[in-house]
């Protein structure tokens, strides 16, 4: 709905409704968040899987910014989650070491406050990495791309690995200040993490995504992805950057990616490590399944299917050995029967409205082809 | 001036297994434009089949006619799969967009993953229970070296030769060639484009299950379907196509051994953890520097 009130509203509306259309949302996405937290209680199973659908729903939605309204295929996603999680936890805990002379947690403003200071840090280290790896591979054509990016989150994995033990607060003084940040604990993981995270941050994470996401693919920017994903080259022809705007969708991802690594990172808590090993190209494939099945390009079809992907292995943790297999055989067929995902570039609140007549239903038809 | 040696030799034997996988997907990647995810699935297989060949027929410590025979078995066996997969996956998206074909890559890879691992189970077949072959050790220039790994240079070796002399030798090599540099084209000139393409995946997938059953042989195990050291090997071994520049056969060899020797080289004098990052920032470094490979002609992007 914001959209089609955004598509209408001429250019020179008054200011306090565009001071109002900006600050509703973010008043909405807090509430939300609130009653998220309030209703359910930590520590049981339904936490625990909202928790997963929130970490998904933000690693697909963001993923789809590149692979969906960019029309290029990245598929390393899991490494940009890996920095921002070992990018925040590195601020929880040696960063809270140095602020409060302890590695506990802080149930404070204070302990909180580094809490969301540390993922903004996360997504940061992930967005460095993606400009990194985007300047240079962005140029190439697309399956380079591809293995660049699943490249670059193998070597994310090694180096993680190859990395010294976590250094206990006895351990603290022998070694100086900065280089603290790159004892990460190497294949055993980063255990010594405190468990920052409640159902409140990952889901006021998932509405701030989804509602960047939105609002960036109805902007001028966004006009700028599609225009990259429908043809680059008549794209380029009118006056877009398509490098640039390549890497803007990639950095943009990272970041979010970071986010929810830092969630998982902060979720479990002490003793229970954030390994390397969670990384690895498996789940950078999960999600792409997630953005492929939804459908490329549609935001709210990526958030469902990844609630529906998570919901599923929930169900079917039962026949395990089945669930990949299942999985595998659906992306195959998909492919084959119905090439644009479950809803194609559309939103899910598009197949409730008459199909003539409305701008996006025409846009729809036009943004048919994918590569 | 031993060590040096050694990390040598051992290399030439790890890259020419790399040099026999990365075959398989440039020449896909030469005729389709696609990486094909599932190859390095077939090279699973190849082990798994020859594996399981070798306990039923009760060959576990084989002659060398009896292993060869394995090998043959082996390949054939991949060579239908591989058949099979282009049948059925991707050839009902020849004309879909080349994003569909790579995800559905994915799918099949994953979908042999799992479906082995339900069929030959989850546990590491280990040295013991493989097919012995002698173990005579030979010494070049003083340095040992294990038969194993001199079978498996003169088979990646002789394979390769017999590749390069289907490719340039042969009516089918020939169409293979066409089709590579225009599909619609060769098809006009009356090739058989669908069926060039079957016998490319045919090809690939038998040389990826000789590379699977000497990788078997050389590491002395066969972890378990779904282990991700088997794609990691097997996007290494693309990583060296791309090295020697993709679609290019000699490329894909000269890649295969660039790999081996410097992942060989890195393991040897610096550390083992970075050994699984040598591909991949020889990939970056290759593509930011020369992008079309060591030996690949330079693209220019057509409107």
């Amino acid at each position: 709905m914001a959209e089609k009130l955004s598509a209408e509203t001429p250019p020179n509306a008054p200011a306090p409704r565009v001071f109002l259309r900006s600050i509703v949302p973010v008043a909405i996405v807090f509430a939300f968040a609130f009653a998220v937290q309030l209703a359910i209680p930590s520590g049981t199973y339904s936490e625990k899987i909202l928790f997963d659908i929130g970490v998904n729903v933000i690693l697909a939605v963001s993923l789809n910014i590149v692979n969906g309204l960019t029309g290029q295929f990245s598929i390393g996603h899991a490494g940009f989650m890996a920095l921002g999680a070992y990018g925040s936890i590195v601020v929880t805990y040696y960063g809270g070491y140095a602020l409060f002379g302890d590695v506990l947690r802080h149930d404070t403003v204070a302990g909180y406050s580094l809490y969301v200071a540390s993922m903004i840090v996360g997504g940061l280290t992930a967005c460095l990495a993606g400009y990194i790896v985007g300047l240079p591979s962005l140029r190439l054509r697309g399956d380079y791309l591809a293995i660049v990016t699943l490249g670059f989150g193998e070597i994310i994995r090694v180096l993680l690995q190859a990395t010294p033990a976590v250094l206990y607060p006895s351990e603290m003084q022998e070694v100086p200040g900065i280089s603290r940040i790159f004892h990460l604990g190497g294949a055993l993981g980063f255990s010594h993490g405190q468990s920052y995270n409640s159902l409140g941050f990952t889901w006021g994470a998932v509405a701030i995504t989804l509602l960047i996401a939105y609002r960036l693919r109805e902007s001028t920017h966004g006009r700028a992805f599609l225009s990259v994903r429908e043809n680059e080259i008549a794209a380029e022809a009118i006056g877009v950057n398509t490098t640039r705007y390549k890497v803007n969708a990639f950095v943009l991802a990272a970041f979010f990616a970071g986010v929810a690594g830092s969630l998982f990172a902060h979720q479990l808590g002490a003793g229970t490590a954030s390994r390397p090993e969670e990384f690895n190209f498996m789940r950078s494939f999960e999600i792409v399944i997630m953005v492929v099945l939804g459908g490329m390009g549609s935001i709210s079809g990526a958030a469902l299917a990844a609630t529906t992907l998570t919901l599923l292995t929930e169900v079917l943790r039962e026949v395990q050995d089945y669930r990949l297999i299942a999985y595998s055989l659906l992306l195959i067929i998909m492919m084959i029967v119905r090439p644009k995902g479950m809803l194609g570039t559309r939103e899910i609140w598009h197949l409730f409205r008459s199909r003539r007549s409305t701008v996006n239903n025409r846009r729809s038809t036009f943004t048919g082809e994918g590569a | 001036m031993s060590s040096f040696l050694q990390f040598l030799f051992k290399g030439i034997s790890v890259g020419s297994l790399y040099a026999l996988i990365a075959l398989g997907y440039t020449m896909v990647y030469g005729i389709l434009q696609f990486i094909n995810f599932a190859h390095s699935d077939v090279f699973m297989l190849g082990a798994f089949f020859s594996y399981r060949l070798a306990v039923k027929l009760d060959w576990l410590t084989p002659s060398p006619i009896q292993a060869t025979a394995l090998l043959l078995m082996a390949m054939a066996m991949c060579a239908i799969t591989g058949f099979l997969i282009e049948r059925l996956a991707y050839r009902p998206l020849r004309h879909a967009p080349r994003l569909n074909v790579l995800i559905t890559a994915i799918g099949v890879s994953l979908f042999i993953e799992n479906t082995g691992q339900l069929i030959f189970g989850k546990n590491v077949i280990g040295v013991r229970s493989l097919p012995q072959l002698p173990e005579h050790v030979f010494h070049i220039a003083g340095i040992p070296v294990r038969a194993v790994e001199v079978i498996a240079v003169v088979t990646a070796v002789a394979l390769m030769i017999g590749l390069q002399a289907l490719v340039f030798g042969t009516k089918i090599g020939r169409g293979m060639r066409a089709v590579a540099i225009d599909h619609n084209i060769a098809g006009l000139m009356g090739i058989p484009v669908d069926r060039i393409i079957s016998f490319t995946f045919i090809i690939g997938s038998a040389l990826a299950a000789a590379a699977g059953l000497l990788v078997a042989l050389t590491y002395g195990q066969i972890k378990q379907p779904a282990d991700a050291s088997w794609v990691l090997y097997g996007l290494k071994a693309f990583v060296a196509a791309v090295i020697g520049g993709i679609g290019n056969l000699p490329g894909a060899m000269l890649g295969g051994l660039l790999l081996g020797l410097s992942e060989q080289f890195v393991a040897g004098y610096l550390s083992t953890t970075f050994r699984d990052a040598i591909a991949f920032g020889l990939l970056i470094l290759i593509l930011l520097v020369r992008p079309s490979g060591l030996l690949g002609k330079r693209v220019v992007e057509k409107v």
